[in-house]
């Protein structure tokens, strides 16, 4: 466990070689954070997150919502001097935040969930029955969190309807069995 | 010229002016567009933020399932052509993964062709002359932004065909169409991509501070290559004065005079009739 004055280097040096991003040559410029477009709606900021791993901040790292927020633009690593891709971190700490059983922001978890999943079941993704699950997903994560967008997802829903931009009819991929062998690796399940 | 193309699973459906588009565009330019038979989804944003492994293999089939052609890849949607970029990194520099790979689907990889985004094609130097020649209705004085949004142009090490910070080619493009390529400097800000869906709230501050941002900068439209920018800056977009977002070959089609456009008005949520009627445009 670490304490103030004894940082914990076991975390960075996993972090570091998981993702293969060079964590300790960051000299805190903040760049990245400077940069990032969701950095308003984050808990934490990409530099702050960066130096929180080289301190050994396992836990308030993993339990942050700053890491599903995470769009994945790659701005951060486009312009930092140390060329540390905060893209590929991003996705080890989720990783490590869904092997270590620590909740996910939960409708992010539910919408690349579902997604996923409705890949495993045709082959491409099908819009309308993977907003499906991810409703009831969300659901299984109690009424208010249901409730909370259905509005502007009717008007939306009902918008791309009206525009012929929504099909009922799912396209099944011919080799669906090669698809579903390539899940074997998958990550499991957990419960936000 | 040919290509194995790489449609993506929206193009049917929430970026079906894209693919309308784009079909009809490639057509009146002599581009053959050979689509990849039975690709898959390649995991867009979904399979990279809960399994890298998943994120790789998914385009790795399609890249494998292209092979027998020997084309390069060409694909509309910027996450697709990502995905898809990455995976045939990886195919060609991880001997190890590359046989797992083979002799999980099947195939034998040649290591053949590149994988190209629409727009890179689109905006060679011989395809602009070719673009000027073929212009019907010069779009003249119609003020456009041009939108490249995240992962067309970046990261640079594995895109690498336009500046990542100060892209130009789209405008290269919109020039030749003979409208005004209007400087701006949100060209690569992000929109928020799938957050549309979880956490709308971001993506409505993201698509208006853009719309605001066109419109300051005098645009009658944002011209984009994405669909997921597209649908985010049509749909999610706040207040009153919202810029219309059209794909760059629907402009295309506009100033090819190909008739595919009077279908695909109707599909946007921002209808861009009315600022192309005021600059006697349709």
């Amino acid at each position: 466990m670490a304490t103030s004055h004894e940082p914990d280097l076991s975390f960075s040096r996993a972090v570091q070689a998981e993702s293969g991003v060079p964590i300790s040559r960051c000299y805190f410029c903040q760049k990245c954070t400077a940069g990032c477009p969701v950095a308003f709606a984050m808990d934490l900021k990409p530099a702050q997150m960066i130096r929180m791993i080289q301190l050994g901040q396992k836990e308030a790292l993993l339990s942050s919502s700053a890491i599903w927020l995470c769009v994945n633009c790659q701005t951060c690593g486009t312009r930092c001097p140390n060329d540390i891709w905060l893209a590929p971190m991003f996705d080890t700490l989720r990783h490590m935040a869904i092997e270590a059983g620590y909740a996910p922001e939960p409708t992010v978890y539910a919408l690349h969930r579902s997604f996923l999943d409705s890949i495993k079941m045709w082959g491409r993704v099908h819009e309308v029955t993977m907003l499906m699950e991810y409703k009831l997903r969300c659901l299984a994560n109690g009424l208010p969190l249901f409730f909370r967008d259905l509005p502007g997802e009717m008007v939306l829903g009902s918008g791309l309807l009206v525009r012929g931009k929504l099909s009922f009819i799912p396209e099944r991929v011919k080799g669906l069995s090669q698809v579903r062998a390539l899940y074997e690796t998958e990550a499991e399940e957990v419960s936000p | 010229m040919r290509y194995a193309y790489y449609p993506g699973c929206t193009i049917e459906t929430t970026a079906v002016e894209f693919g309308r588009s784009t079909d009809a565009v490639c057509e009146a330019l002599n581009i053959e567009l050979v689509e990849i038979e039975d690709w898959n989804c390649c995991g867009a944003s979904s399979a990279h933020n809960l399994d890298h492994e998943l994120s790789l293999r998914l385009p790795g089939r399609n890249v494998g399932l292209a092979q027998k052609e020997g084309l390069d890849i060409v694909a509309p949607c910027p996450a697709c052509y990502q995905n898809v970029l990455a995976a045939d990194l990886r195919l060609r520099e991880d001997a190890v993964w590359r046989g797992e790979m083979e002799r999980m689907l099947g195939f034998t990889y040649t290591g053949q062709g590149r994988t190209r985004h629409l727009l890179e094609i689109l905006s060679e130097p011989e395809m602009l002359q070719t673009i000027r020649g073929r212009v019907k209705r010069p779009l003249t004085g119609l003020k456009v932004v041009s939108y490249y949004g995240c992962v067309l142009v970046r990261p640079p090490a594995i895109t690498g065909w336009d500046d990542p910070e100060h892209p130009v080619r789209m405008d290269r493009v919109v020039e030749a169409l003979g409208a005004e390529a209007v400087d701006w400097s949100y060209k690569v800000d992000c929109c928020g991509a799938s957050l549309t869906l979880s956490r709308g709230e971001i993506v409505g501050q993201l698509t208006t501070r853009l719309g605001q941002a066109a419109r300051e900068a005098g645009a009658d439209v944002a011209a984009c290559a994405c669909g997921i920018c597209q649908i985010n800056l049509d749909t999610r977009q706040a207040g009153e004065d919202k810029v219309p977002a059209m794909y760059i070959t629907e402009l295309m089609a506009l100033a090819f005079d190909l008739p595919v456009m009077g279908k695909l008005y109707g599909r946007h949520t921002v209808d861009p009739r009315p600022v192309l009627r005021a600059r006697g445009l349709a």
